[in-house]
Parts: structure tokens; C-alpha cells; sequence
């Protein structure tokens, strides 16, 4: 589950080592914009001994590579794929990019004793023609789990101007969610950049869940509390999904095929959705089972 | 011989006399006896305003050995202490015993009357800076004491610390010597600590720079206790008597378990209407109310009162009806002072209702939660806030102990390590505040309850807390650290922790 992916920089250690009590689903150390050029070779390694060392208590740990058109990029694959994180994202990702990290990974993993694919992939989407191809960067490798939507570099390709509001982002973001919805993996939606504004951000995480996203990027651990509460099952979801699932587990007992609740049929996508959500909630510890 | 806490202590200590062992947080209740006091009565038609600290020195037949108090709302903005100090040293007095609330970095002067002999004793419920550095060498002749908020007045009440002379800061002081810290540029809101003091003193000095006509209104120290009034330019800097605001941290690990312990504060049961609750001003424990308001809010829970020192984060609290009234000892902030000049309902209360444990019942008796901080924490939950990881002396209890043995729920938050260093170890340093009175201790990685509260585990069986052993959260400290080694003492004892009840539960000896 990943409702939300907080950004810590790979070059700040005390911030490492607190990331796993702050409440976010993933972790992403980031190896690529929060470190400086002359700090890339002590963040890569102070990244690889953290994943090492320190303990992330079950929160996802993804690393930010550079991107692999760099020499920093094919660098850190070689050192971080070695102690082997759950997931790289790919910074403005293609189709291309994504194969080639793909066999990197896969000889890593041959060379290391590792489970085939074990190291899932994330691309970065923020690029215009990122965008429109998203659909075969997903599907080119079984790697990835997820898209993540990078509205700020995708807005400055496009040269168009980023606002709070994210009406300029709507095609995108629907995109985006799109593919990932015909291909079964998460969609994740860029971060909001104004970290003191929470009301804000709760606004844009509405939007983003709105039309389909499953969790949101944050760039400062005061927002996870909001994104988690956004991308959870509302107590009102709960209550309808359980209702659902009793009204057919009843359907069920009296051999009806087709049921009904409140007046209207429930068909299988519905009772599907249902079951998505109360496996969600109870994932997350909302309610026991 | 070895006392509750498990520390070896001397049965007697020069300079100190006879030690009398702490047994107990609650060992020493009971019948109390409180020491009359000596005063000179003042006919109608005498003037108490003198021309200087200097005359009134002398009006008070300043001689060596003497003790003379200060308290301490000026904080790190104080000039009255060093004034007082100086003009005693041109006097050529020596052998004083300065009997402060309090001691800042800004009273460093002290520092100079220590090394030659004006100042050989020392009291005071928490230093800082200079002084406490000096003191942590060896440089004072008998050890210094160190008190509670509480403790203190107790102490001065029975008689055990009596004051000669006591010097009254006063933002306010009309011309018969009644005093108020609400009007003046020097303004700090409630004078709590100063009270016992101004009661049982031989001798009261108000130090003022704000001499106003007869009568200063309101009175919150009054004529019949001050026998002069001495007029200076600045009593303090206001930039270190009072913040502006005092602000809820940003950093997400305090955040982190501010959130934590507003969460075992609600599911404690506490958290319902006529709830109390004290906090101090730093950013994780307003963070803890910031939450704990939330909850109230939201469960539209009226609480009691919220006490100690004041700020304008309770203040807040307090105007939106969260609280009913507030108990104020000592502003933090310009709201807080604001608040405490208009409102009836924020309340000012002495040192001795606050946290005196030998009177008829002090204020932290009807706390319902504390918030408490650490410098250090160990597996029989006693708690450091004396001294620092290098031995010497950074704080001390002020009301730390008070609050603790009278709260229902004392809980600590702190970070599980702080500077590379666990926070939690097997044995404190020093002791300040003891185990049995400290109920819980919460940081960002985990939740650690007294194994003496067994209704509070049992009422937290099946709550989604994350609760650890302490020894458990200690091993998840180490993993990140290591083990830090030990301080090497020298065997010549600086300073004694006393107990609120006058016990000594520790002593700290000078660093090698």
C-alpha cells in the first residue's frame, strides 16, 4: 500500500534515520534533486549503509536514482541495486530507460543471489512524451508497481504555468491514472509544494483520489498525516462496503444470483470495489480481521 | 548509605550538615510546623523609598554570612541579582548565600563573586549557563543546593532556608511598596515565585524600574511585607524576560510524539470534562496541547484549569473555553501577560500553591496530566533534568518533581536519542525526579508505561498504541547509538538534590 511516499533527502543522516517513525507508507531516499553534484557520491553511500543499517520498521524503501542518461545514474543502480531496496524510481522515465534499468537490475540480482524482479521499478513521469507513452514505459517492465505523477518538471516541459488549484495538471493526472487502472498498478500523484499549507494540500489529495489516484508523494513529514486520512476508506466507505458484502454474503445463502441494496442491483465491479476497501481498511488497521 | 532511589549518598556533607536520606515520593507527609517570621514594624509617616541598592544594603545590616533571595520572572533578562551582588562586593561583605528561584547565563557576573569568596552557597531550583558551569567545578566553597518550585517553599515555610534580605524584582511598585509584574516596560505577568520569599524574608527589598503613586493597582505583593523600595533605571531586558510568542515546534519527530502522547492522554480516561492538565513551554509540549485541544474540541470536552507557566498557546486554549480558569506562576510570553492583566479567571498562585508539598494542598495535587521533559530517563523510569551528558549542570528540577508526584498521568516526551546519545539508560545520572512518580514516557519510536500502573496497562490492553517495555525502547536507543561511556567523577560533591519534601534524592559530584 503506498497512500503515501515521503521524499527525505540522501544526504541529511538524521533525517534517514527518523524516516521510519513518520507515519509514511514508503520511504524515498533521494539521490537526485535534494543532493547537490559535488555530494552525490557520499549521499549514494550514506543511502546504501542506512538501507544496511537502520531498521525502516515496514515502511516501503524506494530510492530515487539519477537519471540513467547520467554516469550518477548508473552508479547508483550498481551500488544501491546491491543491498537491494524494495523499489528505484526512475527519474523522467521512457520506455527505453525502464528496459535498460530492468537488465541492470536483473544482472545485479543474478550476480547477488537475489529473487528474479525482486526490486521493483517506479517511474517518474514528468515529461511530456513520458506522458504519452506511459502506457508502454509501464508496460515494459513486470518491475513496476506503480507511476508517479512529477507535475513540476512535466508543467516546465510544457511550459505552462503550475498552480495550486492543478487545473493544468487534470489531463495528466488523468492519464496517468488511466493507465494505471488498465494495468494494475498504484498511481501516485505529485507532491503539493506549499508545506505550510494544509489546507491546501488536503484540497489537492481530494482531487487526486477524486479521479483515481491511490496515494500522494510528500516532500515534508507534517503532510502525511493528511495524505494517509485522504487515501484511507472513509468510515462511511467501511460502513457501505460492509454493508455490501453482507447483503451478498445473504444473496449468496438464499441462491440468488443477482442482489440488490438500497434499492439499487449490485453487480460485480461494485462487489469487487467493496472488497478492495475493506481489504484497504483493514491493511491499514482501521478495522481488525 | 543508599536511599529509595538506589543512590549512594554521605550521611553528612560539609557545608550541608547532616543528610536526611529521600524515602519516598510520599514518605513525608503529615503534621508541619511553619516558622514565624521577624519583621520591623513601620509607623505612619515613614518613608520607604531609598536612594539606592547600596542604601538599602546597609539599611538591612548586610553582614557577612547573610542570606539574600531573588526570584527569577526576569529569567534571562535579569539585572537585579547582579546589581545586588555587585554593590555587596563593594561593600567588601563576603560569605553571602545567594537563595535564587532560578539562575540564568546572564547572571555569569556571579560567576567572579564565587571565585573570591562573596558568594560561598548556593540554592536554586535550576541553572544555566556560567554559574552552573562553575558550580559543576568545583568552584563554589559548600555545595550548592538544588530545589523544586515547590521544595523551595516548603523549605523557606519551615524555616530550613531562611532569607535575611530578600530582593523583589518589581515591574511595578507604587510608593508604599505594593507591587504588580502587569504594568512597566519590565512587565512579566505573575510574580508566583517570589511570594514566599516576599513572606517570610527578615528583610524585602522591591527593586523597581516603574515607581508609580500609592496605590499600584493590582497588588500582588503587598506593603505590609516590603520594608524598602529602591527606584533604578532597568530591572531586565525585556528581550530575555519574555518571548513574543512562544511557538509549537515544526520538527516532525516532535510532532510525531506530541501526537502520541495526546493519544495516551485521551485513551487514558483522563481526557473528559473537568480535565487538567500543565505543559511547559517548549516546542514539543505545546505541540502535545495543540493536540490535546484538538481532541477536546472535537469531543467538545470542558476542562478545569491548566496551570504552571503560562503560555499564550493555553491562553488560547483558555478564551476558546477549554479551560475554566488558568493557574499562573510565571508568564512565558507577552500573551500570557496580557491575559494575566485582564482576565480574573487567570489566576496567579504562589510557589507554595503551586507545588508545596507541606502545606493544605498544592495546585499539582489536582493535576489530572502532566507534561514532562527528560535529559535523561532510566529503567526505574527516574528521571535526569540536572544535569547534562557531560556531568555538568544544565537545568534542575523547578517544578518537575512537584508536578510529577501530584499529577495523576506524568508522562515524559522526548526524542528516544538526542546529539547521537540514548536518552534512555539503565541509571540516570543524577536523580532528579523519581520513578515512582512518572507514569509514562513516550517518544517517536514508542510508548513506555510504569510497571507500577498496572490499571493504566490494563486499560491500554487493547489500544493501537505502540507500547514497549522500557528496556525495550533503551535496546532500540542503543541499536541506533551504541553504548555512550561513562562520565568519570572526581569524589568532591558539588551540588545536592533535594526532594520537594527536603530529602535528599541525589548529589552531583565534580566532573573529572
Amino acid at each position: 500500500m503506498r497512500r503515501s511516499m515521503l521524499f527525505i533527502p540522501g544526504n541529511n543522516p538524521s533525517m534517514i534515520q527518523n524516516a521510519p517513525v513518520l507515519g509514511a507508507d514508503s520511504i524515498i531516499l533521494d539521490l537526485e534533486d535534494a543532493v547537490s553534484i559535488d555530494e552525490k557520491d557520499s549521499a549514494r553511500y550514506l543511502v546504501r549503509n542506512a538501507l544496511l543499517e537502520i531498521d525502516f520498521s515496514g515502511c516501503e524503501r524506494v530510492v530515487r536514482i539519477n537519471s540513467i542518461g547520467t554516469n550518477f545514474g548508473y552508479d547508483d543502480i550498481d551500488v544501491i541495486a546491491r543491498v537491494k531496496p524494495d523499489a528505484l524510481i526512475i527519474p523522467k522515465a521512457t520506455e527505453e530507460g525502464v528496459e535498460e534499468v530492468d537488465e541492470l537490475l536483473s544482472a545485479i540480482e543474478r550476480e547477488e543471489g537475489f529473487k528474479l524482479g525482486s526490486i521493483k521499478i517506479i517511474p517518474l513521469i514528468e515529461t511530456a512524451i513520458g506522458l504519452e507513452d506511459v502506457f508502454n514505459i509501464v508496460k515494459s517492465s513486470k518491475r513496476v508497481v506503480a507511476v508517479l505523477l512529477g507535475a513540476e518538471d512535466l508543467t516546465a516541459d510544457m511550459e505552462i504555468k503550475r498552480t495550486k488549484e492543478g487545473e493544468e495538471i487534470f489531463y495528466a493526472r488523468s492519464k496517468v491514472v488511466s493507465v494505471c487502472k488498465a494495468l494494475k498498478v498504484d498511481a501516485i500523484d505529485t507532491p503539493f509544494t506549499d508545506v505550510n499549507d494544509f489546507e491546501g494540500l488536503r484540497k489537492d489529495s481530494e482531487k487526486a483520489k477524486l479521479i483515481g489516484m491511490t496515494g500522494k508523494a510528500a516532500i515534508n513529514p507534517r503532510q502525511i498525516d493528511i495524505i494517509n486520512e485522504v487515501f484511507s476508506p472513509s468510515k462511511d466507505d467501511i460502513n457501505w462496503a460492509k454493508r455490501v458484502i453482507s447483503a451478498y454474503e445473504e444473496a449468496q445463502r438464499e441462491g440468488k444470483g443477482v442482489f440488490s441494496l438500497d434499492g439499487k442491483m449490485v453487480d460485480a465491479p461494485i462487489l469487487q470495489r467493496a472488497k478492495n476497501i475493506i481489504e484497504k481498511a483493514k491493511a491499514i488497521g482501521l478495522i481488525k480481521g | 548509605m543508599i536511599n529509595a532511589v538506589k543512590r549512594e549518598i554521605p550521611e553528612y556533607i560539609e557545608g550541608y550538615g547532616k543528610v536526611k536520606p529521600f524515602m519516598g515520593a510520599y514518605a513525608n507527609y503529615g503534621e508541619v510546623r511553619k516558622v514565624s517570621t521577624k519583621l520591623k514594624s513601620v509607623k505612619p509617616g515613614e518613608n520607604k523609598i531609598l536612594s539606592s541598592i547600596k542604601e538599602a544594603l546597609l539599611k538591612c545590616d548586610i553582614k557577612d554570612g547573610m542570606t539574600v533571595s531573588f526570584h527569577h520572572h526576569l529569567r534571562n533578562g535579569d539585572y537585579v541579582l547582579n546589581m545586588v551582588l555587585e554593590e555587596i562586593a563593594k561593600l567588601g561583605v563576603k560569605d553571602i548565600t545567594v537563595a535564587a528561584s532560578s539562575i540564568f547565563p546572564c547572571h555569569a557576573p556571579l560567576v567572579e563573586h564565587i571565585k573570591n569568596g562573596v558568594v560561598t552557597r548556593i540554592y536554586a531550583n535550576y541553572m544555566s549557563g556560567p554559574v552552573a558551569e562553575a558550580v559543576s567545578k568545583g568552584l563554589l566553597k559548600y555545595p550548592a543546593i538544588m530545589h523544586t518550585h515547590g521544595g523551595r517553599a516548603r523549605a523557606i515555610e519551615s524555616g530550613d532556608l531562611h532569607i535575611d534580605i530578600a530582593f523583589i524584582a518589581a515591574p511595578t511598585c507604587d510608593s508604599y511598596g505594593n507591587i504588580n509584574g502587569v504594568e512597566g516596560k519590565s512587565a512579566c505577568g505573575s510574580l508566583g515565585y517570589a511570594i514566599p520569599d516576599a513572606m517570610y524574608a527578615d528583610k524585602v527589598v522591591a527593586v523597581t524600574d516603574n515607581l508609580v503613586d500609592y496605590p499600584a493597582c493590582p497588588i500582588e505583593i503587598s506593603q505590609e511585607y516590603v520594608d524598602y523600595i529602591v527606584k533604578v533605571d532597568e530591572i531586565g531586558d525585556p528581550k530575555g524576560i519574555v518571548s513574543g510568542t512562544t511557538r509549537i515546534t515544526k520538527d516532525p519527530v516532535g510532532l510525531k510524539i506530541a501526537k502520541l502522547a495526546a493519544q495516551l492522554i485521551d485513551e487514558s480516561g483522563l481526557l473528559k470534562d473537568g480535565f487538567s492538565f500543565q505543559t511547559g513551554a517548549g516546542g514539543t509540549s505545546l505541540a502535545v496541547a495543540a493536540y490535546v485541544k484538538d481532541i477536546m474540541k472535537r469531543k467538545n470536552i470542558k476542562g478545569s484549569f491548566a496551570a504552571g507557566g503560562i503560555t499564550g498557546y493555553i491562553v488560547e486554549m483558555f478564551e476558546e473555553g477549554l479551560f475554566k480558569a488558568l493557574f499562573d506562576v510565571q508568564c512565558f510570553d507577552l500573551k500570557a501577560v496580557e491575559s494575566y492583566k485582564n482576565n480574573r479567571a487567570h489566576q496567579g498562585m504562589s510557589a507554595s500553591m503551586y507545588g508545596n508539598p507541606h502545606n493544605k494542598g498544592a495546585v499539582v495535587n489536582n493535576l489530572d496530566v502532566m507534561i514532562l521533559g527528560a535529559t535523561e530517563i532510566d529503567t526505574d523510569f527516574n528521571v535526569n533534568v540536572t544535569t547534562g551528558s557531560n556531568g555538568i549542570i544544565m537545568g534542575g528540577s523547578g517544578g518537575h518533581s512537584d508536578t510529577a508526584a501530584g499529577s495523576k498521568l506524568s508522562i515524559v516526551v522526548t526524542q528516544l536519542t538526542k546529539a547521537r546519545l540514548p536518552i534512555i539508560v539503565d541509571k540516570v545520572t543524577t536523580v532528579t525526579t523519581p520513578g515512582e512518580t512518572i507514569d509514562a514516557v513516550v517518544t517517536e519510536r514508542g510508548i513506555a508505561i510504569n510497571p507500577r500502573r498496572t490499571d493504566l496497562l490494563e486499560k491500554l490492553k487493547d489500544s493501537n498504541l505502540p507500547i514497549y517495555t522500557i528496556e525495550e525502547l533503551k535496546a532500540m536507543a542503543e541499536k541506533l547509538t551504541g553504548i555512550p561511556e561513562k562520565i568519570e567523577f572526581a569524589d568532591k560533591i558539588v551540588a545536592i538534590v533535594e526532594y520537594r519534601d527536603g530529602s535528599v534524592i541525589d548529589v552531583v559530584r565534580q566532573v573529572r
